[in-house]
């Protein structure tokens, strides 16, 4: 008890220095998200429409799914928006978040150097296409960050029944990056990459690269949303956030969705109203 | 040298046209950067002008914390002023991470060693002009220290201008405390780091352009102001 009294008084005393560099009365709420929905231009597309019709500004955080995901755990965001169902099952039943509702899907893409060493072009079996880049021992970048892009990478190496850490510091390249400097790094070392689909369109430095394997159903990146417990963490703003995450899943938010397009391409795919399945 | 060309034709465009989000971030930077210099000034020159004239038993150490800590990496500021804003750590009640006073914070952090260093370095060498001269007026230490500071504002412009500079220069502090938030907490570093992550690089020197001519604006400001003010002295 006497703690925290002090601990208020010292934040207190604190707040009086800093505090009226910042005044923010306005409603809003933080959102934990991932770079691709930030860097695809998605939020850019569908934040205002959920503001005009509710008046909360919503402040993104773009962060790698691992790292989203701990800034829920903080209890330092109001809803966290990512790919990576597992580790989302996990935030949900570690009582962080307190449910997951399926929000979207969109794709992802092996691309790679139009040398094309691997010989996989045009290829729709991903584990096989990835077989043969161990083969061949052709350069291959991975984001190494924990997110979701990184985990689902993770998840096609084992179903290709290769362990890429054995090329380590050869032909198998972690950054421990984001997407963008990730495909940075694969256009000036001419490396195959996973990507996804959204940051791929809007990225502009490909140099050589270009899509070798796409269209896998292997390749379907499914997000979810959940709001961070306010049970945990007593200042969430709950109804806010939980405002935010009934437009997402509603009609309106599930068309705004759809309507974001880069050259005509749609990049994430409403899928609300399929259920989470239980397992 | 086209990207550069093409880089120098858009950050030309962007300032002619105008454009309110830019803007927005410029103000962003140039009040988050001067408000921590402020702040860092208030503490960092009087803990300087003080190492410089007093003696008391730790001085040694404290300078060299302080030179050392002036190599600070920015990322680890960062990560500090994280773990004590968050919601989990001890000042998460105020519930300032993700917001520009987190960013003030993290960048005051960053340049009060060093103004406190550099500034001690130049009162010294003041001092030991000076101290015979206070001493006979029967000035203590105490009392010489804002003497020394009005007598050595011109010197402490420099030490001020190094200061913004390596604040407004940052990019790593900023953007784990501030999370790089469209129109709340983007800054022109953060901005920058965006868009090479986005592969634009074109506009990504472009933001960098218009950045360099910021801090060159301020400096030249600062010189002027320094050459009107010791013309009015002199």
């Amino acid at each position: 008890m006497a703690l925290t009294v002090r601990r208020s008084i010292i934040a207190a005393a604190f707040a009086l220095a800093v505090a009226p560099a910042v005044v923010a009365q306005e409603r809003s709420i933080t959102v934990a998200s991932t770079t691709s929905t930030e860097q695809s231009g998605l939020f850019g597309h569908i934040l205002p429409i959920f503001t005009r019709e509710t008046g909360i500004a919503v402040r993104v955080v773009a962060l790698g799914t691992g790292q989203a995901l701990d800034v829920g755990r903080r209890g330092d965001a109001d809803v966290v928006f990512v790919h990576d169902r597992a580790a989302e099952q996990r935030f949900v039943a570690e009582g962080f978040g307190v449910e997951r509702r399926h929000v979207m899907y969109n794709d992802l893409v092996v691309a790679g150097p139009a040398a094309d060493p691997a010989a996989i072009a045009g290829s729709r079996d991903t584990a096989d296409a990835l077989r043969r880049v161990a083969a061949a021992k052709a350069p291959f970048v991975s984001r190494g960050d924990r997110s979701g892009t990184h985990a689902a990478e993770l998840r096609l190496w084992q179903l290709a029944g290769v362990d890429p850490a054995t090329g380590r510091g050869a032909w198998y390249r972690e950054v421990g990056q984001g997407m963008g400097p990730a495909l940075n790094t694969a256009a000036a070392q001419n490396a195959y990459i996973l990507a996804d689909r959204g940051t791929w369109l809007s990225f502009r430095n490909r140099q050589d690269l270009g899509i070798v394997v796409e269209r896998d159903a292997r390749l379907f990146n499914q997000y979810g949303v959940m709001l961070v417990n306010p049970q945990r963490h007593g200042h969430v703003k709950a109804a806010e956030g939980q405002r935010f995450i009934d437009w997402l899943v509603s009609a309106a938010g599930q068309r705004a969705i759809a309507d974001y397009r880069i050259g005509g391409e749609q990049l994430f795919f409403p899928n609300a109203a399929q259920a989470e399945p239980t397992s | 040298m086209n990207d550069l060309s093409a880089a120098f034709g858009t950050a030309v465009g962007m300032i002619a046209a105008g454009d309110a989000a830019l803007a927005a971030i410029v103000l962003l930077s140039l009040r988050v950067s001067f408000t921590a210099l402020a702040i860092a000034a208030l503490v960092g020159l009087p803990l300087g002008a003080l190492l410089a004239v007093a003696r008391f038993p730790g001085r040694r150490a404290i300078i060299v914390a302080l030179n050392a800590l002036m190599g600070l990496p920015p990322v680890v500021a960062g990560l500090l002023v994280y773990l004590a804003l968050s919601r989990s750590g001890p000042l998460g009640p105020l519930g300032l991470l993700f917001t520009p006073s987190a960013m003030i914070i993290a960048q005051a952090l960053l340049i009060t060693p060093i103004l406190a260093a550099l500034a001690r370095q130049v009162l010294e060498t003041m001092w030991e002009e000076y101290e015979e001269q206070l001493r006979s007026f029967g000035t203590g230490a105490a009392r010489a220290v804002p003497t020394l500071l009005w007598d050595g504002r011109f010197a402490l412009l420099t030490v001020l201008l190094a200061g913004f500079g390596r604040a407004s220069a940052e990019v790593g502090a900023v953007m784990i405390v501030g999370g790089n938030i469209e129109g709340f907490t983007r800054v022109m570093t953060t901005a920058i780091a965006l868009e090479t992550s986005k592969g634009d690089l074109p506009l990504a020197l472009a933001l960098g352009m218009i950045l360099m001519a910021i801090v060159v604006t301020v400096n030249a400001l600062a010189q002027g102001a320094r050459d009107t003010a010791s013309r009015w002295a002199g």
